[in-house]
């Protein structure tokens, strides 16, 4: 007995033909192992039991399948252990980027290893040899899962089911965050559209909110409060004009208030109000280690502004002073505003906040002149890390499917960081690449910002041939099983290299793919990078913090310079297609969930420690379960879900995305996207 | 031979490897999985199975022969591979010298593993003979049944 609730706008299958109505006839099924042999079988088991099938050999093909058809697959399954990617990474990507359900396989039986399949998100575990009967009842995960995501949905308040993908992503978060809607709903409600700082108390325990403030959204939002006008925005009339499914008022409220600290930061209207603004950022920086009384008083601030929880400030600006300086007090309320704003778009967050941090930091640093106990290695390293988050981010945005003006604004982020960089510390020599190339950010594989610009165009190219090689590659993968043992000779010639031929056609597809720009590879790379960095120091991990504290610390940027606007724009002229930031996303997005080669992704965007403290923060974060109310403290102290981060980070990049929606307003916006993670 | 006495040929011979320890239940599951469409399904696998194997034989002992420090988790993870695939098809004696290579490999005992491989080998190439024979009688079966 099926559920039909499974063909109504279910997200990925409801593009598929006749699933409906037979489900699971046809489901859509994923297959990644780079063992021919296994392939092979598992192709023809799941034929036989009438479903659509797809092999694939390499998961980065894989991975670049599913984002090229996000609805084009229902179900995954993947072998742990391939030479190009580990297949819990994998499964952690696709549980971020595309929220699929995916089942890990093993010869492996070993109960460490099927627990990690557990914690990373894996719906099931098969041992190999596989029977076909574990794979004839593998449709139940896809309905479990969409039966989920629509229970949350109707808890959210959404009438919508299987709504866009706003709306599945918001269940995503909603999932889990669910349970402490109630509390979060009334604290929000207090704050609602008030100003103040102070209250931001509760709510540290929220989690990740169900909202994913996704760049259309705020896009929309935004033109609702220009058409109310600011003053006379309320959340009610927004939400109204707004006309979103599923969106609540308290959602909008919170949002506001994160956008009118925003506005007020970009106004500069007060210190204070700045300050508030930007102390989300400036309490990253301080983190970051810029300097001490800077960090007080950023952190003030910012906790005021953004609600940071004491511990996680004071986590952040240890971290990010790589030393304990972290303030006793902590005056801010819990910025569960903030945080939430961060979970909302935790993802955007994450990128951008991280490379804002960074870039806050430097900036602040430099425009107040504020002595900067950090030194501008370290600085520089943070606004590496910041900005290979940031592109991380921005490949994140990008990924999900956001404008290429979030990539953009990641571009004009991390092209402010890097400027800022250079300005802080001699490190950081590209600047005029990193400013002329946006994309640069984006492209985590090019440590260097020189890089960048041959990542970008690398990308440019490599992307498309990655997508022709994915198609192509899919047809001789998909052939494959359809060899005929013309010959049976086990060992002779002619029929073996056949198979050999067609065998190696994906790999060599693959390599094709990274030739071009080694589009693919980056995001691996910067994936098995992140790993590398795990194990850095705490320092890292706080400045991670920071980073993603930092949403606001782009706003900070934005005030604290006009050189950091000037380069925000020329990144965003320069940005690049969504293409790339899709890439970005990717591999933002490995790092994100890898949580783990920070190194490799900070490597890659920017080649500079900073990067690498970046990432590390970032991935941190990612590996981390970041509850809503204390982002920071939690990321770094705990264990975030990394599907939160991940998520957290994409919405981040979502809300970065959004916010670098005007042009003009590039740096605004941007900027204003982490204040807006600043409850006011 | 009519058609009659091939069968039972085929029928024999396959019931030696299973009594012999050669393949076990999985060679079952894909001989289930052969249908109009893919007659010969289980031969194609075993093929590609074996035309793969010997990048792993070669790798596997690229590692290990001629080194002085023997990277025994590259070793351990090649031959994870290769039981992963030997199993999928039923392999059973290969599969089984897989374990016992990685159980050398994480003993550290490079004599146990030299040992070991060398066995893996030696059941690797009769299997592949045996599976040669049985897949040319079902063949020389099916034709006779066509006739």
């Amino acid at each position: 007995m099926l559920n039909l609730g499974y063909c109504k706008g279910s997200m990925s299958t409801a593009s598929s033909g006749g699933v409906s109505d037979q489900f699971p006839v046809g489901l859509r099924v994923l297959v990644v192992d780079d063992d021919p042999t296994c392939l092979v079988i598992l192709e023809k088991m799941l034929r036989i039991c009438l479903y659509e099938v797809t092999k694939c050999n390499r998961a980065e093909i894989a991975l670049s399948l599913l984002r090229e058809n996000r609805n084009g697959y229902d179900i995954v399954i993947s072998d742990v252990h391939m030479p190009d990617m580990d297949g819990f990474k994998l499964l952690e990507l696709i549980g971020l980027e595309m929220d699929l359900p995916v089942i890990m396989m093993s010869a492996d039986d070993g109960k460490n290893v099927v627990m990690k399949g557990v914690t990373h998100g894996a719906c099931d575990y098969l041992i190999k040899p596989i029977r076909i009967e574990a794979l004839k009842n593998i449709w139940q995960h896809v309905v479990r899962k969409k039966k989920n995501e629509r229970k949350d949905m109707e808890q959210s308040g959404s009438v919508e089911e299987g709504g866009d993908r706003q709306q599945k992503q918001s269940e995503d978060a909603d999932y889990s965050s669910s349970a402490n809607e109630g509390s979060w709903k009334n604290s929000k409600r207090r704050k609602d559209e008030e100003e103040e700082v102070d209250e931001r108390d509760d709510t540290s325990t929220l989690k990740k909110p169900r909202v994913v403030w996704s760049v259309e959204l705020h896009q929309q939002f935004v033109a609702a409060v220009n058409q109310l006008g600011i003053d006379k925005a309320v959340p009610k009339k927004i939400l109204e004009l707004m006309n979103v499914p599923g969106l609540t008022r308290e959602n909008v409220a919170s949002h506001l208030q994160k956008y009118r600290l925003y506005l007020r930061r970009l106004s500069g209207v007060s210190q204070h109000q700045s300050g508030m603004g930007n102390s989300f950022i400036s309490t990253q920086e301080a983190t970051y280690g810029s300097l001490s009384s800077l960090n007080g008083l950023d952190l003030q601030t910012l906790a005021a502004a953004s609600q940071i929880p004491a511990q996680s400030l004071a986590t952040l600006q240890a971290a990010g002073l790589g030393r304990s300086t972290a303030k006793p007090r902590m005056p801010m309320p819990i910025v569960d505003q903030r945080n939430l704003f961060s979970f909302e778009n935790p993802k955007l967050r994450f990128g951008e906040g991280q490379q804002q941090h960074l870039n806050n930091g430097k900036q602040i640093n430099l425009l107040h002149g504020i002595p900067t106990t950090m030194e501008p290695k370290q600085l520089a390293n943070m606004h590496h890390s910041a900005q290979s988050l940031g592109s991380m981010n921005m490949q994140l945005n990008a990924h999900g499917d956001q404008s290429g003006s979030l990539l953009m604004q990641m571009s004009q982020q991390q092209s402010r960081g890097q400027i800022l960089n250079e300005a802080t510390s001699s490190q950081v020599p590209r600047l005029p690449s990193s400013i002329g190339q946006p994309i640069v950010n984006n492209a985590l594989a090019s440590g260097v910002l020189a890089r960048n610009g041959l990542a970008e165009s690398g990308r440019g190219t490599g992307f498309n041939p990655v997508s022709q090689s994915s198609s192509t590659m899919n047809f001789p993968l998909n052939t494959t099983a359809e060899l005929t043992a013309t010959s049976f000779a086990l060992g002779s010639a002619p029929g073996v290299p056949s198979l050999t031929s067609k065998g190696m056609f994906p790999e060599e597809i693959s390599s094709e793919i990274k030739g071009p720009g080694g589009f693919i590879m980056p995001s691996y790379d910067i994936f098995s990078d992140l790993q590398h960095h795990r194990s850095h120091d705490w320092e890292l991990q706080n400045a991670g913090m920071t980073f993603n504290g930092s949403q606001q610390s782009n706003s900070l940027q934005s005030n604290v310079d006009v050189a950091s606007s000037v380069l925000a724009h020329q990144g965003f002229s320069s940005s690049q297609s969504n293409g790339q930031g899709r890439n970005i996303s990717a591999v933002g997005k490995p790092m994100f969930s890898a949580g783990d080669a920070t190194d490799h992704v900070n490597a890659q965007s920017l080649g500079q420690p900073l990067n690498n403290f970046f990432a590390e923060n970032l991935v941190r974060v990612k590996t981390e379960r970041v509850p809503d109310a204390s982002l920071q403290t939690t990321l770094f102290n705990e264990q975030f879900g990394q599907e939160d981060l991940m998520s957290a980070l994409l919405k981040q990049q979502q809300q970065q995305q959004q916010a670098g929606i005007g042009p003009a307003e590039n740096e605004f916006d941007f900027d204003g996207y982490s204040l807006d993670n600043i409850p006011v | 031979m009519d058609r009659k006495q091939l069968q039972y040929q085929v029928a024999c011979m396959r019931k030696s490897l299973f009594d012999q320890g050669y393949l076990d239940e999985q060679f079952n599951q894909l001989e289930d999985l052969q249908d109009e469409a893919n007659p010969n399904f289980v031969e194609e696998v075993v093929t590609l199975f074996y035309s793969d194997s010997a990048r792993f034989i070669h790798n596997i002992e690229q590692a290990m022969i001629n080194k002085p420090n023997i990277d025994y988790g590259k070793l351990d993870d090649y031959m994870h591979q290769f039981k992963g695939s030997s199993s999928s098809f039923g392999a059973k004696k290969v599969k089984k010298e897989c374990s016992q290579f990685r159980e050398c490999c994480s003993a550290g005992n490079i004599e146990g593993c030299i040992k070991t491989f060398r066995q893996l080998k030696l059941e690797h190439a009769t299997l592949k003979r045996k599976l040669e024979t049985y897949f040319q009688l079902v063949k020389q079966a099916g034709i006779a049944e066509r006739r």
